[in-house]
């Protein structure tokens, strides 16, 4: 499992697209977020850490298609799917998302204080949207490797994987903002542990249920 | 959807899973249920008509006998989409297959509905036609999406037997969203009225509004039901129309495969000579 840990990330890194369209994605419509909204600082300040966690799902979810993708290709899904029961499956798929939560999103949120300042310049608000977006992103790529089992057997299932998972990850959005901006103001710190307790519940759901529906359209 | 043949001992259960005995029995079932749910909701809406207007809302508290059941049957449709979708998954059921596929757009239109009557509803009793922060508006909001993601998703495949299965297990992890529309208005309070049937303490409903109501909501179970069989049937057949072209493509010269018309066309008899 270590193995195929290592060999997700460096596969993620040498086939060029992953890591480095991604970040490129993320950084681009940041920049171009305030030329659609105005320059007006306090709407971009406000509306800040929002921009950011969707852009990042929308980063995650651009890449995401390729999860299970490459695997099939070159023949090593099959041989893991007849080899593997079920929870050996379970296993398989969570460290599949991990190493492309490692490679993927971590980039992004590495990059997100920098760009959190660039529309507000406020260190506090920086640092509390990059640990919502730890706490909260891994959920997303969780939810997104059940999409992309699903959608595994199309040729192109890329858009269809967005509107799968979209309705799922509305709660994530949704406390991962609350959680980021309670996090700035040091208010009452409910939407973190909420955050928190989605992230850890997609961790057993997505990956058993990714599992069961590798396991299922295979046959 | 292919439909292998039953290889399972006989049982009622395998004896129904065969699509001609189903056809055989639900077409039995089909014209005492239709005449059931249309005299039902004759009476709903006379006795709707004949209900007493609210002293406070008026007139528009009649979008609720519209506006209630339709919600009802958009969270009952996807229970039992959920049903169909362990059917599927532990014993391999084709006619669950066929009522997962058939029953997500009858679901869908009813969510689509409740949306709707609930928004015309709010504009005079609210002030406002939608409001992002009701968590039970958004949690239906959410099943609209889920049932659209379903529909999608089980026509997304050329094989039919992957599509159910993909389905079903996005329909499975999507029954989260049915408890939380349930309880949204009772976590979250905002602008939709906690529940005042199925509560602690009993009905908070006048039986003059509540038998209407009553009335309707069963008569829209029974349009459900009267909808779903319809369209179960209308899928087995399509299914079965399909296998004959293909037997038939199979069957003609070869040049006749890359001919469409000539396909359609024996198609069509077939489907008059039924």
């Amino acid at each position: 499992m270590k193995n195929l840990f290592i060999r997700d990330i460096k596969a993620g890194i040498k086939a060029g697209g992953a890591i480095g369209t991604s970040l490129l994605f993320f950084i681009s419509v940041i920049i171009l977020s305030p030329f659609a909204l105005g320059t007006d600082k306090t709407l971009l300040a406000q509306a800040g850490p929002g921009l950011l966690w969707f852009f990042a799902l929308l980063a995650v979810l651009l890449g995401l298609d390729r999860l299970f993708q490459t695997d099939k290709e070159d023949g090593s899904l099959d041989i893991i799917l007849a080899a593997g029961d079920f929870s050996s499956l379970t296993v398989m798929v969570l460290v599949k998302s991990a190493a492309h939560w490692v490679s993927t999103v971590l980039p992004l949120i590495a990059a997100a204080p920098v760009l959190s300042l660039l529309l507000n310049p406020a260190w506090r608000q920086a640092a509390a949207l990059t640990a919502s977006l730890v706490l909260g992103t891994p959920a997303i790529t969780f939810i997104g490797a059940l999409g992309a089992a699903l959608t595994a057997a199309l040729p192109r299932g890329g858009v269809l994987l967005a509107v799968l998972v979209l309705p799922l990850i509305i709660p994530v959005i949704i406390f991962g903002t609350a959680a980021s901006v309670a996090l700035a103001a040091g208010t009452a710190l409910q939407p973190l542990y909420f955050l928190l307790a989605l992230t850890l519940f997609f961790g057993l759901v997505g990956p058993a249920a990714a599992a069961l529906a590798l396991k299922f359209t295979a046959e | 959807m292919s439909l292998p043949a039953p290889s399972l001992p006989q049982s009622w259960w395998r004896g129904l899973s065969r699509p001609q005995r189903f056809m055989q029995i639900s077409a039995r079932l089909l014209p005492p249920l239709g005449i059931i749910s249309a005299v039902g909701l004759a009476a709903g809406l006379y006795l709707a008509w004949a209900a007493p207007p609210d002293y406070q809302q008026g007139l528009t508290v009649k979008i609720m006998f519209i506006h209630v059941p339709c919600a009802w049957l958009s969270m009952l449709c996807y229970t039992m989409m959920a049903c169909s979708a362990a059917g599927i998954l532990l014993w391999k059921h084709p006619l669950a297959a066929i009522a997962l596929k058939t029953a997500a757009p009858i679901g869908a239109a009813f969510t689509l509905l409740a949306l709707a009557t609930g928004s015309i509803w709010g504009r005079p009793s609210w002030g406002t036609w939608w409001e992002w922060g009701d968590s039970r508006l958004f949690s239906m909001f959410i099943l609209l999406l889920l049932y659209c993601g379903i529909i999608a998703l089980s026509r997304a495949f050329d094989n039919s037997r992957t599509a159910a299965y993909a389905a079903a297990v996005l329909t499975l992890i999507g029954f989260i969203d049915i408890p939380i529309i349930k309880f949204s208005v009772e976590w979250w309070n905002s602008l939709h009225q906690p529940a005042s049937i199925l509560r602690k303490g009993g009905i908070a409903i006048a039986p003059a509004i509540l038998i209407p109501l009553l009335v309707m909501a069963a008569a829209f179970t029974m349009l459900f039901f009267v909808l779903q069989l319809l369209a179960m049937r209308n899928e087995i057949l399509r299914v079965s129309l399909r296998a004959l072209q293909q037997k038939l493509a199979w069957e003609a010269e070869p040049a006749a495969v890359d001919e469409p018309d000539t396909i359609a066309d024996n198609g069509q008899d077939r489907e008059t000579g039924l």
